[in-house]
Formats: structure tokens, C-alpha cells, sequence
């Protein structure tokens, strides 16, 4: 579904990502784990067409989508729920749902879509009319992954979703991402919770300083010492 | 008492064609935090082009369209021209700053250009299409009337575009936060282009109004009514659309009240000195929130 083909990032001077190399295939979760710095949100970035790519090519459902701006990029069906969520403050969770459905026209389809985003996230439902800049973290959380699914991606991002959130939201957070996979959605998930990451994910990739250091399926990610060691505390 | 009532309406007229004005700068501001010195002169650019149209017989209405959409089509041109290659390349903002104010000088200069305008001030048709009428004591010019209820119309018009539809819902994102907006789906730089149409356009219809009220019209007309105008968005909270309005009302009556009472050298000060008292109470303006909200 995914392809990413020996991208190199630059930002001025600095060469973020050195040519790495994944794929997501269509059902899959795929995780990008690594620590602070090794090019995770870069990645996604340059996926979603936030940053330029020097070289290299990405490609989803065999179209080249290297460089193409992002408005075009989610009508094709990538969505990013990014890191620090992003969301709208002063606007209501009603406002900032319908902002991720900016790319649908269809009336009956986008209440389809609050729908499920609604039986989802129960909590957004509560609190339609409030401002997004007054909800707690893991709400504003909801809020964004639920916006990202608003645009009914085929392929969803999600970068860091269990950033500053208390153990039982984390596991809550989990939790809704398989229920979003079993849904159908393909998910390639960024996490510094790599313990978490890879007890969801099908298949892994290691980021260290703008490389790809280890890559295979999540479950022999997780046993081998080197990881072990490096990120999941030994 | 009547002298008091003619002078309330007279300012409320003129301050609801400032709130017009006003309404660019903070929809602009809004967007890119920008505040776009070229729009007095786009106000300018509105009155010469409706001059312009009616010269060549086309009727007062249909002269005000065309100008509508020239000066809409210019104020967006100005950005894609030079001010967007500015953003794509990250220059400091003081840069884009400077590029609005050269701008305006640009424009000022083309509407005194020898053999079509030239510098000398030129009559403007009068929007004093129905003359005056009296209720009790006091004389309302038709003029009046059609400038605030035009105004009025207008800014209702753009208040239900910004809170109420699809392409205002984007223009608010955008202000929140432009890399979220991207990433929704939403064309900035289709959104920005908008905002600048619709200064550009509101601009000219200000200039319209006011230069048929008050029937003559000159190359450099734009660059005191623009720093009023910014003014009142700044006395009212730059960036909100009502705060604008209210700023625009503000201004316009402190300064007829001023030029009635106190002389009317005292008129054009006012809408400065009313800005320098409210932003010694309130720094952020009458409806002016602190910063952005950092989530």
C-alpha cells in the first residue's frame, strides 16, 4: 500500500533521514519506533507532504505521491493524527471533527463517519460543544485521532499517540487503535512506548539517527536482545 | 440637540464604512499575521477603478461590480506576487512588512500616472441617488443611509461566511494553526487567496461608498483612512471580525463628534488618540483575547 523508497530528508544544513527504505501493506500495523531525534516524525512528514523530500520517492497504491502537497495527499486517502495533536483550541470537538472530513462532500457519508467516530470515542460525544482547548490530554488525544479518521483514510498515521497520557489511558489508547485496524484501516504507528508499539503491531522498523537499524515482525523485534536492550529496557 | 443627533448619524455612517476597511485588515492579520499596509491603497484602487468604469458609461452599478472584482483580483495578485514567494522562503515577517508598505506606494503611484488619471483630485458620481429626507429636526442624507446599510448588509454577509460555512470554517483553522489545517485537506494557499479577495474587494466597496458620500476622490485618499481603519481593528481586537465593527463605530463617532465640537482640525487625531487610550486599558483592544491559546 505503502512505499517508501530511499528518502532523504534535509532540514538546512542537517540530513534527518538517510535514505530509509519501508513498506505498509493494506491490514497491517506497522511501527516505527526509535528514540528522540532518529527521524520518526520526519518520516511521516514527508509522507503526508509537510516536508520536502530531497530525493527518493514514496509511493501509495502504486501513485508517486513524493512532494505533492498535503491537501492532495489526504484526498488520497493518508490522514495524520500528529504529534502534540495539534487540535484547533478555539474551536468546538464538533468543529474540529468536521475540519477532518474537510476533504468529503457527501452529507449522509460524513454523519456515517461522526458516527463511528462517536461510538469510538464515547467522551467526544459529551463534549460536542466545547472548545477543543479545554479538554483533558488523553481527550484532546481522542480528538485528534478521531479527526484523522474523519477523512475515512485508507492508510492512518498516528504519531506518538500515548505522549503524556496516565498508564490506563495509554492501555485505553491501544486499545481503540486495534479496534480502528480490525475496522479496516491500515495504521502505521510511531511510539517511543516501544513495549506497547510492538504488542499491537504486525511489523517493525527500528530508527536510529536518520537510518534503519533492525526491521521485521513485531514479535521477534521484541525478543531480540539488541532491542531489548536498546528500547525496551532490557 | 438635532446638531447632536445629525453628528451621531454621520459618524455611525462613516464608522460602519471603517469597520468595512477595518474588516480587511483583521481577516488578513488573522490569517498570516500580517498586517497589510497595501490596503489603504487597495481602498483607493476601488474608488479611481469605479471613477474609471463610469467614465467609459457603464453605469454607477455596474462600475462598482467591475471594481469589486479588480481590486478583489489585485489584493490577491499583490500576495501570490509578492508575498507568498516571501513565505515560501521563510523570510523574517518585518520583510513582508515592508513589501505592503512598498506596495501601497506602487499603487498610489499608478493611480496618479500622467494621461490616465493623472495626480489632480477628480470628481466622483454622488450616492446621493434619493436626496435627503427629514425625521423631526433632523436631515439624513440618502448617501448616509445607503453607505450603512450596504456596510451593514456586507459585514452581516461576512460574519455567516466566517462562522457559518465550509470555506470559513477553514479560514478559522487556518488561523489556529496552518500545519493542522494542511493536514485536514484544506488548500491554504487557496484560503489565503481567498482572505485577500475578499480585503480587496471589501476595500473596494468602502471606497465606493465613501468617495459617493463625500464626491471626490484622489491618488493618496487611501493612506489616512487605512491607518484609521487599522485603528479601529486594533482598538477593537485585531483579528475579530465584531471587534473590528465596533472599533470601525468607534472611531467613525469620536471623530465626527470631535470635528463638531471641538473644530475640525481635531477630526482626523481622534481615531489615534481613542486607539492610544484603549490600548493604554486594555492592551489587546475592546474584544481582543490574549495571544493564541497554547494547547
Amino acid at each position: 500500500m505503502l512505499k517508501i523508497d530511499n528518502l532523504n530528508v534535509f532540514y538546512g544544513p542537517i540530513h534527518a533521514l538517510k535514505g530509509i527504505s519501508l513498506e505498509v501493506n493494506e491490514g497491517e500495523i506497522v511501527t516505527l519506533i526509535g528514540s528522540n531525534g532518529a527521524g520518526k516524525s520526519t518520516t511521516l512528514s514527508a509522507i503526508t507532504g509537510l516536508v520536502k523530500a530531497s530525493s527518493g520517492t514514496i509511493t501509495f497504491n502504486g501513485k508517486n505521491i513524493t512532494n505533492l502537497p498535503p491537501y492532495k495527499i489526504v484526498k488520497m486517502g493518508i490522514s495524520l493524527s500528529p504529534e502534540g495533536r495539534e487540535v484547533f483550541p478555539a474551536l468546538t470537538v464538533e468543529e474540529n471533527l468536521t475540519l477532518g472530513a474537510y476533504t468529503r462532500n457527501n452529507h449522509n457519508d460524513i454523519r456515517e463517519i461522526f458516527e463511528r467516530v462517536y461510538n469510538l470515542f464515547p467522551r467526544l460525544r459529551e463534549r460536542i460543544k466545547q472548545a477543543a482547548g479545554t479538554l483533558s490530554g488523553g481527550e484532546q488525544q481522542m480528538l485528534a485521532i478521531g479527526r484523522a479518521l474523519m477523512s475515512k483514510p485508507k492508510l492512518l498515521l498516528l504519531d506518538e499517540p500515548s505522549m503524556g497520557l496516565a498508564p490506563n489511558l495509554v492501555l485505553l489508547i491501544f486499545d481503540l487503535i486495534e479496534s480502528i485496524s480490525k475496522q479496516g484501516t491500515t495504521i502505521l504507528l510511531i511510539e517511543q512506548n516501544a513495549n506497547m508499539a510492538l504488542s499491537i503491531a504486525d511489523r517493525a522498523y527500528v530508527l536510529e539517527t536518520g537510518r534503519i537499524a533492525f526491521s521485521g515482525d513485531a514479535a521477534s523485534l521484541a525478543d531480540d536482545p539488541r532491542i531489548r536492550k536498546a528500547y525496551l529496557g532490557g | 440637540m438635532h446638531a447632536l443627533i445629525g453628528t451621531l448619524i454621520n459618524g455611525i455612517a462613516l464608522g460602519m464604512a471603517y469597520a468595512l476597511i477595518a474588516v480587511g485588515y483583521s481577516m488578513v492579520f488573522g490569517i498570516l499575521r500580517l498586517i497589510n499596509f497595501a490596503h489603504g491603497a487597495m481602498y483607493a484602487f476601488g474608488a479611481y477603478m469605479v471613477y474609471f468604469f463610469v467614465s467609459l458609461k457603464l453605469g454607477l452599478l455596474p462600475a462598482i461590480m467591475l471594481s469589486i472584482l479588480m481590486s478583489g483580483i489585485l489584493a490577491l495578485l499583490i500576495d501570490k506576487v509578492a508575498l507568498e514567494p516571501l513565505r515560501k522562503k521563510k523570510s523574517i515577517p518585518i520583510a513582508t512588512l515592508i513589501t505592503t508598505v512598498g506596495m501601497s506606494f506602487i499603487i498610489q503611484n499608478f493611480l496618479s500616472i500622467e494621461y490616465i488619471f493623472t495626480s489632480e483630485k477628480k470628481g466622483f458620481p454622488s450616492l446621493n441617488l434619493f436626496g435627503s429626507f427629514t425625521v423631526g429636526n433632523v436631515t439624513i442624507q440618502s448617501s448616509q443611509l445607503i453607505m450603512f446599510v450596504v456596510a451593514l448588509i456586507l459585514l452581516a454577509i461576512l460574519t455567516l461566511l466566517v462562522n457559518k460555512t465550509k470555506i470559513g470554517l477553514a479560514m478559522r483553522a487556518t488561523e489556529q494553526n496552518v500545519k493542522a489545517a494542511n493536514l485536514m485537506g484544506i488548500n491554504v494557499n487557496f484560503i489565503i487567496s481567498f482572505t485577500f479577495f475578499l480585503g480587496g474587494a471589501t476595500a473596494a466597496i468602502a471606497g465606493a461608498l465613501i468617495s459617493g458620500y463625500y464626491q471626490v476622490i484622489s491618488p493618496t485618499m487611501g493612506s489616512l483612512i487605512g491607518l484609521k481603519a487599522f485603528s479601529a481593528a486594533v482598538v477593537g481586537g485585531i483579528g475579530i471580525l465584531y471587534g473590528s465593527v465596533v472599533g470601525g463605530l468607534v472611531v467613525g463617532v469620536a471623530e465626527c463628534l470631535a470635528a463638531q465640537y471641538l473644530g475640525s482640525n481635531v477630526r482626523d487625531p481622534m481615531a489615534f488618540v481613542i486607539l492610544i487610550i484603549i490600548l493604554i486599558i486594555k492592551p489587546t483592544g475592546l474584544f481582543g483575547k490574549k495571544g493564541i491559546s497554547k494547547v
